[in-house]
């Protein structure tokens, strides 16, 4: 890996989002450099989602800029967004797999959009990102109504990983799996994050799945980004937020 | 900043350098393909060392390229060589994904199967209504009355101004077509007759049935089939609420008890067009008109009509619920069964009225 000054992968500057009236946030600032995996925190209803419905363009903030690799999504530059969109892979919290697609197709899907690759390629490829999510060949044959709920997210992440992405969003990747499916999802994923060099950013309440992954830790309270840094500061920090949710187990998890 | 993808055939050794990524691969890819393969062609030693990033995508364009083995001699650093193990391990004759196709007499038996399944949930869907009614016979507190006044506002009401505007028109077409026609003839005065016995024995229910199988029956299927995709029936069903009472009954119950009215309805309109277009085409006075129609139209036609209504509405409802529990959990399933809701529902309704024109053909024609 070259150590060359790169542009930060998220840039979020001076944000500010309302619904209805309601603030979520107001004047929020982010700042994620490659490599990092940062775990997002904070109160149900403290916009996490939203947030990472800003950084993927599907809603735009209402004030402040959003920079992915240094592009911003307000760019009116169409092939500059859909460039900046195939560096990224998202794991939706419910998989999002397409549910009319068998579980090979679902993966195969954003192979087949860049309209280049020819059919033993993605084969290939959709077979090599199964292997690499833990699921067999046989598995692809499935439609997703038929898969369990820990290998709708599997699938889900062998479509984020399709186009190889620099960036990958996950959204609670481990809500809904029992703790041992959970802690091979959080494994999988530092393999994967080690292997691909990736930029992770990931919603989540479960605190194994953070002190199991993060490198970084934000914290959303009070409408901006309270306390952003390496996972051990943070959690060690006397913010009142922090002391709250890790409660007494936080020294345990570190 | 960041060199592309780029190889260099040095004598009898290959050297890549610059990122080997999807992304900084895909503008080149055509030239690097060819150029692959060629150097493929010329040497089987190969360098990597100058290559700064590869991905599994390049990893399995070079594994194909070196024909699924590894070359004679490989320089590239372990990270790589991990990244390549992986292309490398996939087995070399990966099932079929694809289902083989069917051979056509299976598709014809799998066709037949399902439309035997199907009558036989539309039979089994029959059979629990009649259970339901007993049961609400005897326990007229458990009618679902909120939500069959809700359905008969949605399907009956609702469709007024839509079932008006196209019974209008066709009245206004089939009068001013048939008028040309009987002008020829001299026989204006048979108008009355034309659209009489046309419009109230016929056209009537069969456009509202048609109209009401594409408004009202496709909305009840989507509903039911959103509301099992939502696990919304299963929640009712855990609440001890049976889902055949308070969902499909009322839409039954209320499409069968709208329809005769909206074929009333439309017949009215429809007829009312007729008359205006008689009146504007063979000076036909619209007192001429309403006074000969009971003459050229014995009653029995408005009975025919009316039970007519009864019956369509039913089964559209009855083959829109049927349907509707069949949703399974995916948007293609929702999107064939409403398909194949309204195009069952309007084919049966067809099917009904000749049934009908058969069993009825001794009553309701005037003799002259």
């Amino acid at each position: 890996m070259s150590e060359r000054r790169q542009p930060p992968v998220i840039e979020l500057c001076g944000v500010y989002t309302r619904f209805a009236g309601r603030s979520i946030h107001r004047d929020l600032n982010l700042r994620i450099e490659p490599g990092q995996i940062v775990g997002l925190l904070g109160e149900s209803g403290s916009g996490k989602t939203t947030l990472l419905r800003e950084i993927l363009g599907l809603h735009r903030p209402d004030e402040g800029s959003v920079r992915l690799f240094g592009v911003d999504l307000a760019d009116p530059d169409s092939g500059k967004q859909r460039a900046v969109r195939r560096r990224l892979g998202m794991l939706f919290q419910h998989g999002a797999l397409f549910s009319a697609l068998t579980a090979f197709e679902n993966i195969a899907f954003p192979l087949r959009e860049l309209k280049c690759l020819d059919e033993d390629w993605i084969r290939r490829l959709v077979h090599l990102k199964l292997a690499m999510v833990g699921l067999e060949p046989l598995h692809g044959r499935l439609m997703p109504a038929e898969l369990s709920g820990g290998m709708v997210k599997r699938v889900a992440l062998a479509r984020a990983l399709a186009l190889e992405p620099e960036l990958l969003l996950l959204d609670e990747p481990t809500a809904g799996l029992d703790p041992d499916r959970s802690q091979n999802f959080v494994e999988l994923i530092a393999a994967l994050q080690k292997e691909l060099g990736l930029t992770v950013l990931m919603v989540t309440h479960d605190l194994n799945t953070l002190a199991g992954l993060a490198s970084h830790v934000a914290v959303l309270a009070d409408h901006q980004v309270a306390a952003f840094g390496r996972q051990a500061q943070v959690m060690t920090s006397d913010h009142p937020f922090v002391t709250g949710f890790f409660g007494g187990d936080r020294r345990k998890l570190l | 900043m960041n060199s592309p993808p780029s190889l260099i055939i040095r004598a009898t050794k290959v050297q890549l350098s610059g990122i080997w990524t999807l992304a900084a691969m895909l503008p080149l890819l055509p030239a690097l393909q060819q150029q692959l393969s060629d150097a493929a062609s010329l040497a089987d030693a190969w360098d990597l060392t100058a290559v700064e990033r590869i991905d599994s995508a390049a990893a399995v364009l070079l594994w194909r390229c070196w024909g699924e083995r590894w070359p004679d001699s490989l320089l590239l650093s372990p990270l790589q060589r991990q990244v390549l193990a992986r292309a490398a391990a996939l087995p070399h004759d990966l099932p079929p994904v694809e289902p083989e196709k069917p051979h056509p007499v299976a598709v014809l038996g799998g066709q037949l199967l399902k439309a035997s399944e199907n009558f036989h949930g539309l039979v089994t869907l029959f059979g629990r209504l009649l259970l339901d009614l007993q049961h609400l016979l005897r326990h007229p507190a458990d009618a679902p009355w909120k939500e069959f006044a809700a359905n008969i506002y949605k399907a009956g009401v609702l469709a007024l101004p839509v079932t008006a505007l196209v019974g209008f028109l066709i009245g206004v077409a089939i009068s001013y077509l048939s008028a040309l026609q009987l002008k020829n003839l001299g026989a204006d005065l048979f108008i009355v007759n034309i659209l009489g016995i046309g419009i109230i024995r016929e056209l009537g229910p069969v456009l509202v049935a048609v109209l009401v199988a594409g408004r009202s029956g496709s909305a009840m299927t989507a509903q039911i089939g959103v509301m099992r995709v939502t696990e919304e029936i299963d929640a009712l069903a855990t609440m001890g609420i049976p889902r055949s009472v308070r969902v499909v009954l009322p839409k039954i119950a209320a499409l069968t008890v709208v329809m005769p009215l909206l074929v009333f309805w439309t017949s009215a309109v429809a007829l009312f067009g007729g008359m205006l277009a008689a009146w504007l085409q063979l000076d036909l006075s619209l007192a001429y008109f309403i006074d000969n129609l009971p003459r050229a139209v014995p009653v029995a036609n408005l009975w025919i009509g009316l039970a007519k209504g009864v019956c369509f509405g039913f089964i559209i409802a009855l083959v829109a619920c049927h349907f509707g529990l069949r949703v399974k959990p995916n948007s293609e399933s929702l999107a064939s069964s409403t398909t194949r809701a309204v195009v069952t529902a309007i084919t049966a309704v067809i099917l009904i009225d000749a049934l009908f024109a058969i069993f009825t053909r001794q009553v309701g024609i005037p003799r002259l």
